[in-house]
């Protein structure tokens, strides 16, 4: 099995409990393995709750890791894909202060050429959203750099899979048994 | 929770009852048929004490002297009987003093349930007396874990750790129970747990991989079975038996494996691994098949992994899917229970009985015999061995005890040495290592089966490690019989630094206290012995003792366990000296 560093996108369907986040990020802690991104949210089924997770590793530990996740109790189901097999969005927020937006015309340019968008503006301050891959965010970033950003985040990087997940049969199955 | 599996009828059919938090914990505990706890008081969990108090003939309490030995003791009343341990605390020092049991259950998958108190949940998070975040402590070493701040989760809870503890490949599971939800009234009902829709015990084993393990066995000219402690837990040891006798395949066992077949069947061919035996080991690198049931290739039992079986075919029969192909690469997993597997690989075998191939055995073990067993049980220098303290307990229990080992070389010597007739009868501390195990695991092995005998064996060192359990026997008169094989060393790692580190000994002699006379003072009739003509009595006097019996046997101080696989060495690279 390969032994070559990649990034994969962990996806995990699991109950909404308190404490679980630290189960699972234990599961990484313990093989001193460091968590690039991690985001939880609702999942397409009520009750459900999804975590996408990315992690640079090899194919064989992140194999292992899988195994690990799917053995805690309040897991419904792992999943491990390379970025080709996903599509992914990052999403980050930046903080300027209001008069560039009227001394500075490039800003309107680039954010129009970004594709962000100005979430809201005041006397003191204005900020703008973007979405996108990392790659774009840090374009932005370097482009917005010059002018002093007052305040950056990035979240991180939500995922869907191009295969089917197959959630809700699994859930009706462990109802029949 | 939304994990119940109950319809609305069976809802509106039960019957409510008002009762307080604490008095739900023990109808719980009853509905389970729990008969025995072992725990410890204080502030946060004595609502449950009191409740304690007024079913204390139905639910027997056993006080032990330090929370460690609570969990201890839940593990050798779940090992012995196969039943689900129970160990009780309070929140703080007593919860955290429970984690290195739980930590042994979760390594060694015994099930057990422990229940701690937590200080009110309007405090939680305030550093308020005796708070500590438990949950947070306990969740890389339990299989489950859940804090209640409310009655009425209760019953449901614990229905779930009792399920979950006991359910597919067992483990510890810790329920903390804030003091409110205790105090509070609510009404309350009980409902076993039959299902978490989150988590599948049991992978259903495919009658396909079966049939390919059939035919590898079949094939095979020199197969070799290793099982582990999953053959006791699915209690396949029939299974397993009719198995190697039909398809006359030679099987050993890891550490925890131990007892499932006994030691006189003429398939077993002894303890793979860092102190297993000769022909086991060695041939582990000569097989063709390699059968693995129920084991999970401890880095102890597969010494490098590099050089482990490479020339074999590996058959892994599995109940957790995690652990197929995480330390060695198999070519082919049987998941399920080791049970339901082996029943249906029975009919599929050939008979055969490989007789060139269990010759080779025979005659390792000649070598082996020679070279250590000789001069382990009939030794003829001056000292006493270790050895010959477990023949002589062979002998005069007839192979029937339950052997209750702690860590280090005594455990090693009464592993290989121990005779077992019955299964379950080897509970001892294997993937953690725990010293201080034996002593407290021997209390709940034998009041979980007080018909049968129980024998501690423990090194100076790990028995310094929980002796104050030796209160918890004397006030709950229980019978185990206490063996302390003193070598005024910590042996083992003695024995490492004399074979590794050029002898220099760092902390590892021991100057040892009067071990009869802090017998005696608990009144528990004890004996020490130094010369060989007084073992056979001694054994003797301590099988006869109708109550609890400590009996010191002071041996060779600088005696060696061979044969031995250094750290990071092949299975086949063991040394016999």
């Amino acid at each position: 099995m390969s032994t070559e560093i990649n990034t994969y996108t962990v996806s995990i369907y699991t109950e909404n409990n308190i404490g679980l986040l630290n189960r699972i990020s234990a599961i990484f802690q313990r093989r001193h393995i460091n968590i690039e991104s991690i985001n939880t949210s609702v999942s397409e089924i009520e009750n459900v709750s999804k975590w996408t997770i990315v992690v640079n590793i090899s194919e064989e530990q992140i194999k292992k890791i899988i195994g690990q996740i799917e053995k805690q109790v309040e897991v419904i189901k792992a999943f491990y894909h390379r970025d080709d097999e996903t599509i992914y969005q990052e999403s980050c927020l930046f903080k300027l202060k209001s008069n560039l937006l009227f001394d500075e015309r490039q800003i309107q340019n680039i954010i129009k050429e970004s594709n962000a968008r100005i979430v809201t503006v005041n006397k003191e301050f204005f900020v703008i959203e973007k979405s996108g891959r990392k790659e774009e965010v840090e374009l932005l970033y370097r482009e917005l750099s010059p002018f002093g950003i007052m305040q950056f985040t990035r979240s991180g990087r939500i995922a869907v899979t191009k295969e089917e997940m197959k959630i809700t049969q699994m859930l009706q199955q462990a109802f029949q048994h | 929770m939304n994990t119940e599996t109950l319809n609305k009828e069976e809802k509106s059919a039960k019957i409510t009852e008002r009762m307080s938090g604490s008095e739900a914990v023990i109808k719980c505990l009853l509905a389970e048929g729990v008969d025995i706890l072992y725990g410890y008081p204080g502030g946060a969990i004595m609502p449950v004490y009191d409740e304690l108090f007024k079913y204390r003939d139905k639910i027997h309490h056993v006080l032990t002297r330090h929370e460690q030995g609570a969990t201890h003791a839940a593990q050798g009343y779940a090992r012995i009987s196969g039943k689900v341990g129970v160990a009780m605390a309070t929140s703080g020092p007593g919860a955290t003093n429970l984690i290195t049991g739980i930590a042994d259950a979760q390594i060694d998958s015994t099930p057990i349930v422990c229940i701690t108190g937590q200080v009110a949940s309007h405090l939680l998070g305030s550093d308020a007396f005796q708070e500590t975040d438990i949950v947070g402590i306990s969740t890389p070493v339990t299989k489950w874990n859940h804090q209640i701040t409310k009655a009425s989760e209760i019953p449901s809870v614990l229905a779930k750790a009792f399920y979950i503890a006991k359910s597919g490949r067992p483990g510890p599971v810790l329920i903390d129970i804030t003091k409110d939800a205790q105090f509070e009234q609510f009404d309350f009902s009980y409902e076993k747990c039959k299902g978490v829709r989150s988590y599948n015990p049991v992978p259903k084993t495919d009658i396909d991989d079966v049939k390919a393990a059939a035919q590898l066995i079949n094939a095979a000219k020199k197969p070799l079975i290793v099982w582990g402690q999953g053959v006791i837990l699915s209690e396949a040891e029939n299974e397993l038996k009719e198995v190697i006798e039909k398809a006359g395949v030679p099987a050993a066992w890891t550490i925890l494996g131990a007892s499932a077949i006994p030691t006189a069947h003429p398939l077993n061919v002894g303890m793979v691994g860092m102190h297993g035996n000769y022909a086991p080991n060695m041939l582990t690198n000569e097989c063709d098949v390699l059968i693995a049931i129920g084991m999970r290739f401890d880095d102890r039992v597969t010494g490098n992994l590099n050089s482990y079986a490479k020339q074999a075919k590996i058959i892994h029969f599995e109940i957790d899917p995690s652990e197929v192909d995480k330390n060695v690469k198999t070519d082919l997993a049987v998941l399920g229970d080791a049970k339901e597997s082996l029943k249906q690989l029975l009919p599929l075998l050939i008979a055969n009985s490989h007789p060139e191939w269990h010759q080779k055995f025979k005659d390792l073990y000649a070598i082996e015999y020679e070279k250590v067993i000789k001069h382990d049980i009939h030794p003829t220098k001056e000292g006493l061995t270790m050895g010959e303290v477990l023949k002589e307990i062979n002998i005069q229990t007839k192979g029937n005890a339950a052997i209750v080992s702690d860590v280090g070389q005594h455990q090693m010597i009464a592993c290989r040495y121990a005779e077992f007739t019955t299964t379950k009868s080897n509970i001892t501390s294997g993937g953690l290592g725990t010293m201080g195990f034996a002593l407290p695991a021997a209390i709940g092995a034998k009041m979980s089966a007080p018909e049968r005998d129980v024998v501690a064996i423990i090194g100076d060192g790990g028995y310094q490690m929980t002796i104050q359990e030796l209160g918890t026997i004397f006030q709950q008169k229980v019978p185990v019989k206490i063996v302390v094989l003193n070598n005024e060393f910590l042996g083992m790692v003695r024995q490492w630094q004399q074979l590794f580190f050029d002898k220099r000994y760092a902390s590892t002699e021991m100057t040892n206290p009067d071990f009869v006379a802090i017998a005696k003072g608990y009144y528990i009739d004890a004996k020490k012995v130094t010369q060989r003509n007084e073992l056979k009595d001694a054994v003797a006097e301590m099988m006869a003792c109708e109550g609890p019996y400590f009996l010191e046997v002071r041996v060779e101080k600088e005696d060696n366990v061979f044969p031995m696989i250094p750290s990071g060495a092949s299975v086949s690279d063991i040394r016999l000296e």
